[in-house]
């Protein structure tokens, strides 16, 4: 048994508003170079490393699908099997899902979100689905610690390293089963946790540390059925996975699938098996019986229940999603950085990975934790930090670049500071340009000697 | 020294040099009076701390564990009954020169609430340092050395961690989501770190499907626990900062639903409460009957070793005898050959038990008396009872000196107060209480100094009149005599009143009764929790928009609020029927008038809401009144009108309300009530004759109907004649001018 029986959907979106001015027509989000990789190439190989070759890739507008396709098809011909689907803009997760949802047959469903990087095996998050016959099963990883690198020299000390808030997730006391969510705007609102719940379990842990990775084994029979009644539902993490932890205990997923067969005992055992959490732990100071703790049991019609699992990751793994600017900094400064085993690339002694192919000028230094792709030349005198460059950039002398993120096919013209910046495709930076903290769109230029803070730099 | 100088810091009066005291004696506060009404009738004539639990007064047990971990000074606190409870300290073990500790009881007269008695604790400023907050009628063997040292600890890390609450893991009944207390489940949330209490709600409302906490909670700490599986002991370890803050708020009374909810939500003073968790010791309060009840099986079957039957521990009833199955027996009962005593039953000395009696998982106090073919099963019988032949009891709560004549049935759940006698072949239906006092009426309820819940009196209840009807009904027509002619014993009949539930309702008493929750309301309550869900489900399926779940759409914006308003109206309508309902069985028209305001207040409505409510409520009042013809019923409305002018004219302060009730009579007449439109006219005048309605109200009613649809307008012709006469009226009126 090579391969479990599981089905992969890869949700890699389309131009997200979010992340203007890196994301065009031309590069839809999935193909954002990280460390100079299409961000959607780590979920494909992390896929393929568990053996899961045969996937489903959707992508929101034709545009995008087809610059998808394009690029898998030569990237991956003959390492797996990819169907890329397009849907309209604007559907969702749960449209997406809706609309491949009939070509899928296994008995259960993988989804993972394509702007995901990390090293957690998407086998133990199937397993774990498996192994509680749970109806969903989410991946949950530590929040991520925004901001820059507490070395870093753009106002890293302005903000307290924190984790950022994502959800709000309720556990039981074993930590397996998912009792509360809370995504979106709802972090910001109170806490509201559902009592039938709570008295099931007993115990609820509420946690703020914990972010949804958005990589969820589904029960394939469940996830179609509610893609079917809930034509409103329109995203997973807001709709379908909250409906699902809500109605766990009074579930009201029809489950007479050809599932049912093999994991029908189960459902009906789940509710006692949270019971039994609560209940094993210490036994009642009295021999004294409630009469009707057998009364209950005894009951014609018991309540149909479903379980909504979780798998946690453990700190040392890395998980992270591209969903900001922000994320799209820190990513690439960590998949060259502290996350280095993600790139797959080989780093040199001076751990930094600078491509054969690179010139560098005289006295030009490129630090560690730093990444120079194939065919970009930096001239005289230059200093890179903590940053990417990709390829066939044309670099100038004097230019300090630090905690930046520079595409391909840009140049760099003499005496340009660039700081926590992420500079596009195509762009040229006209002499003693200085940026800090800009984003700077494809194919833009940069007039000679401007200085721009904070700013969004993007053509009309 | 570390540790003294914790002490140091923690005491708040500094009458000494601090280098002097080098030992700040532990001291603890306990309260004799549990403020509430839950063991009444009985706690009418003896404080609820010396009822016999387990053939012991439950004060015994508090101030044995107070004595065993090492507290030094009690304060008992008394109120109810103080002078009883005086003389019963006085003359026990603890107050002997011999006694380990020293026992001072405070007494007042004025306190209502466990906030009151801190606060005259407070005043006789004889609490020096950390203290232990206790009920008297709480039974543990738990050591609290590791609890007070963590309490210690934290206290010298931060001086704001007032107080440590004991807790003990209990899961509630998922049906009737009460503990085997019979208390309400709690809801607690703390840190899993430190222990501390974030959130505690012990009243949730039931309706509600969710809890809502703060956001804040997740402010400070990344996570926390939350918890309806444990049980709150009332232990807490207190630092003397607490009575000052019971000083300082003045309207803290209880010390949980206030105190402890006002210091979590506070967060200017940022005192914190944390919580220690015990784990195999016991440690409950007896709140209520099915407390004593599950308390004192605890007790035989030794959980609360050593405070059990047959160790010597209290000095008396020390002559107890454990035989099998967990039958304790004094050495001197007379029991008789052919009687049967089954399982986890105590029997106390000098008692006689006749021919073939059963008794089973009862307590029978000393020098009972217990005839032939009796059955005793799950009862708590206390001292110098008389229970003649053929007897059944089931369940049931005897005090001292109760005789039952023979035959008689007492089905689960009741309570015989102290020297009730029942007559031959009397059944007394379940969950009654007798007791030889009449029952005080509601007004004067905290006569007794036990402080009523304030939630109490927005509950619902039966009508009272109709609850002593039925009951009698239900009694055999001698035994209902007995009651009508007092106190006096009728021949072969009894002694007694039997009490109507008063607080919550019968439908309630189940619940904290002695008696198992009958298997019948458990489907019912298991049936509820079916039903239930679905209709939550709907109402959250109904909310349409993607992303946007129930908790979401109340955030929504100002239309939402505005379809609520719309919704509930129906429900205030009903809400304030239910509160004038309480009005015809004698509440007074001030109090009613009260709570309708604290109920506009809480539905945020307006006083024009309010009069159409009432008015609506009134107009059934005469519809419900029996009537054959039209005459009638207008002159059973009128009679009703004019009873209640007085409630109706204080909400209509302006003329818009006024207008509010001619259009809310409108709707009665076209949707509830039809049989009143004919009347409407008449009604109309009839409440201008009487000063409700001021002729500008009808006047403008009917200009504003004027350019309404022509069904909209049956009511305005119905009256053209009075409006006419009304205006024709008024002009007269200006011409004198």
């Amino acid at each position: 048994m090579a391969r479990m029986d599981f089905e992969v959907v890869v949700l890699a979106g389309g131009t997200s508003r979010k992340l203007n001015p890196l994301v065009s027509q031309e590069i839809p989000k999935a193909l954002l170079p990280v460390a100079n990789r299409p961000v959607l190439s780590y979920v494909l190989e992390l896929l393929e490393a568990s053996n899961l070759k045969d996937l489903i890739v959707v992508a929101e507008g034709e545009d995008a699908a087809l610059r998808i396709g394009g690029w898998i098809s030569g990237a991956y011909v003959d390492r797996l099997h990819v169907e890329v689907a397009a849907v309209p803009e604007g559907v969702g997760t749960a449209g997406a899902l809706r609309a491949v949802a009939s070509y899928l047959t296994a008995n259960d469903v993988l989804i993972i979100s394509g702007d995901l990087v990390t090293d957690v095996p998407p086998g133990a998050v199937a397993a774990t689905h498996r192994r509680h016959s749970a109806v969903v099963t989410a991946l949950l990883c530590p929040a991520p610690v925004s901001g820059p690198s507490d070395t870093g020299t753009s106002g890293g000390k302005e903000k307290a390293k924190k984790p950022v808030c994502c959800n709000i997730v309720g556990l039981d006391p074993t930590r397996q089963y998912l009792l509360h969510m809370a995504t979106g705007a709802e972090v910001e609102k109170d806490i509201r946790v559902q009592k039938s719940i709570l008295r099931a379990v007993g115990q609820i842990e509420i946690r703020a540390d914990l972010m949804d990775a958005h990589m969820y084994a589904f029960k394939r029979s469940v996830l179609q059925d509610i893609l079917d009644q809930k034509d409103k539902f329109h995203s997973i993490k807001q709709d379908i996975l909250p409906y699902l932890i809500r109605t766990q205990l009074n579930s009201e997923v029809s489950d007479n699938g050809v599932v049912k067969s093999e994991s029908g005992m189960d459902n009906i055992s789940s509710q006692n098996d949270l019971r039994w959490l609560s209940q094993h732990r210490e036994i009642a100071p009295s021999a004294f019986q409630e009469p009707h703790a057998f009364s209950l049991k005894s009951l014609p019609d018991a309540r149909r229940t479903h379980k909504c699992c979780v798998y946690i990751s453990s700190e040392s793994k890395y998980c992270a999603r591209l969903n900001s600017i922000q994320a799209y900094s820190d990513i690439n400064r960590d998949v060259v950085g502290e996350a280095s085993h993600l790139s797959g690339y080989s780093f040199s002694a001076q751990n930094n990975i600078i491509h054969p192919s690179a010139e560098l000028g005289s006295k030009t230094t490129v630090g560690p934790q730093c990444m120079l792709a194939e065919g970009s030349k930096l001239g005289d005198k230059c200093s890179v930090k903590r940053s990417v460059i990709g390829r066939h950039c044309r670099i100038g002398s004097n230019v300090k670049i630090v905690n930046s993120i520079v595409m391909n096919h840009v140049t760099i013209e003499d005496g340009c500071s660039i700081q926590g910046s992420v500079v596009c495709s195509n762009v040229q930076l006209q002499e003693r340009v200085v940026l800090k903290d800009c984003q700077v769109g494809a194919g833009y230029v940069v007039t000679t000697g401007s200085d721009h803070k904070s700013e969004s730099l993007a053509r009309k | 020294m570390a540790q003294k100088r914790g002490q140091r810091g923690a005491s708040s009066s500094s009458a000494d040099d601090p280098e002097v005291v080098a030992h700040v004696p532990l001291q603890a506060v306990l309260l004799a009076d549990s403020f509430n009404l839950k063991f009444r009738p009985i706690t009418l004539e003896r404080p609820k701390v010396l009822l016999p639990l387990v053939n012991v007064p439950m004060i015994e047990y508090t101030l044995a564990w107070l004595e065993s971990v090492g507290v030094e000074e009690v304060f008992v606190f008394c109120c109810a009954h103080s002078q009883q409870l005086k003389q019963y300290l006085n003359q026990s073990e603890w107050t002997k020169p011999a006694a380990r500790f020293s026992v001072s009881t405070i007494e007042s007269h004025d306190a209502i609430s466990a906030g009151d008695a801190l606060r005259v604790i407070y005043e006789k400023s004889v609490i020096r340092g950390d203290f232990v907050l206790i009920s008297g009628d709480t039974v543990s063997n738990m050591s609290l050395a590791q609890a007070l040292l963590e309490h210690k600890e934290r206290r010298k890390k931060d001086p704001l961690a007032i107080m440590t609450m004991i807790i003990k893991h209990s899961k509630p009944s998922n049906v009737t989501h009460q503990t085997r207390l019979g208390t309400d489940e709690v809801i607690m949330a703390f840190d899993p770190e430190t222990k501390e209490l974030r959130f505690y709600e012990d009243k949730a409302d039931p309706s509600q499907r969710v809890i809502s906490l703060d956001k804040i909670l997740l402010a400070d700490s990344p996570a926390f626990y939350m918890h309806n599986d444990k049980q709150d002991c009332y232990i807490d370890i207190c630092s003397p900062e607490v009575l000052s803050l019971f000083m300082d708020n003045f309207d803290y009374q209880h010390l949980r639903r206030h105190f402890v909810k006002g210091l979590l939500i506070d967060d200017i003073m940022g005192y914190k409460i944390f919580t220690h968790e015990i784990h195999s010791s016991y440690a409950a309060r007896i709140d209520n009957f099915r407390s004593y009840g599950t308390v004192s099986k605890d007790i035989m079957q030794s959980w609360t070793y050593p405070l059990v039957p047959n160790v010597k521990y209290f000095g008396c009833c020390s002559n107890m005898k454990l035989d099998r199955q967990g039958v304790f027996k004094a050495l001197d009962v007379v029991q008789s050959r052919s009687a049967q005593i089954g399982a986890v039953t105590l029997i106390g000395s000098g008692s006689t038990i006749g021919d073939h009696s059963v008794i089973s998982n009862s307590v029978i106090g000393q020098e009972c008396t217990i005839g032939r073919n009796v059955s005793v099963h799950g009862c708590y019988i206390w001292n110098n009872v008389i229970i003649e032949d053929d007897c059944k009891l089931n369940h049931a709560i005897v005090c001292d000196g109760v005789h039952l004549r023979t035959g008689v049935v007492l089905e689960p759940g009741v309570i015989l107060s102290f020297k009730v006698e029942v007559g031959q072949q009397i059944t007394i239906p379940a969950y009654s209480k007798v007791s030889l006092l009449p029952q005080p009426s509601i007004q004067d309820s905290d006569e007794e100094l036990e402080y009523a819940d304030a939630n109490s009196g927005v509950i619902e209840s039966r009508s009272i009149t109709s609850m002593i009807s039925t009951r009698n009904a239900e009694l055999s027509p001698d035994y209902s005599a007995t009651e009508n002619s007092g106190l006096s014993e009728v021949g072969i009949a009894g002694v007694g009143y039997i009490w109507c539930s008063y607080e919550g309702g019968n439908d309630e008493e189940w619940r904290h009764s002695v008696a198992p929750i009958p298997a019948s309301k458990l489907a019912e309550l298991s049936h509820e929790d079916y039903e239930d869900p679905d209709v939550s489900y709907q109402e959250v399926n109904s909310t349409p928009v993607s992303g946007e779940l129930r908790p979401d759409s109340e955030i929504t914006g100002d239309d939402d609020a505005d379809g609520t308003d719309y919704g509930d109206s129906a429900d205030f309508d009903k809400e304030v029927e239910a509160t004038f309902q309480r009005a015809l069985t004698g509440v007074n028209q001030e109090t009613v008038i009260l709570e309708i305001n604290s109920l506009r207040l809480s539905c945020n409505k307006s006083h024009a809401d309010c009069a159409g409510a009432l008015f609506l409520s009134v107009i059934k009042l005469g519809l419900e009144a029996p009537n054959s013809s039209n005459g009638e019923l207008y002159q059973n409305t009128a009679k009703e009108i004019n009873r209640w002018k007085d409630i109706l004219k204080h909400y209509l302060k302006s003329v818009d309300e006024e207008i509010e009730i001619i259009l809310k009579f409108e709707e009665i007449c076209l949707e509830i009530a039809t049989e009143l439109s004919p009347l409407f006219s008449t009604i109309l005048s009839s409440l201008y004759e009487k000063d409700i309605l001021s002729e500008d109200a009808i006047l403008s009613w009917a200009s504003e109907k004027e350019g309404a649809d022509e069904s909209d307008k049956i009511f305005v012709k119905q009256s053209e004649r009075f409006i006419t006469w009304l205006k024709e009226a008024s002009e007269e009126e200006d011409d004198e001018d």
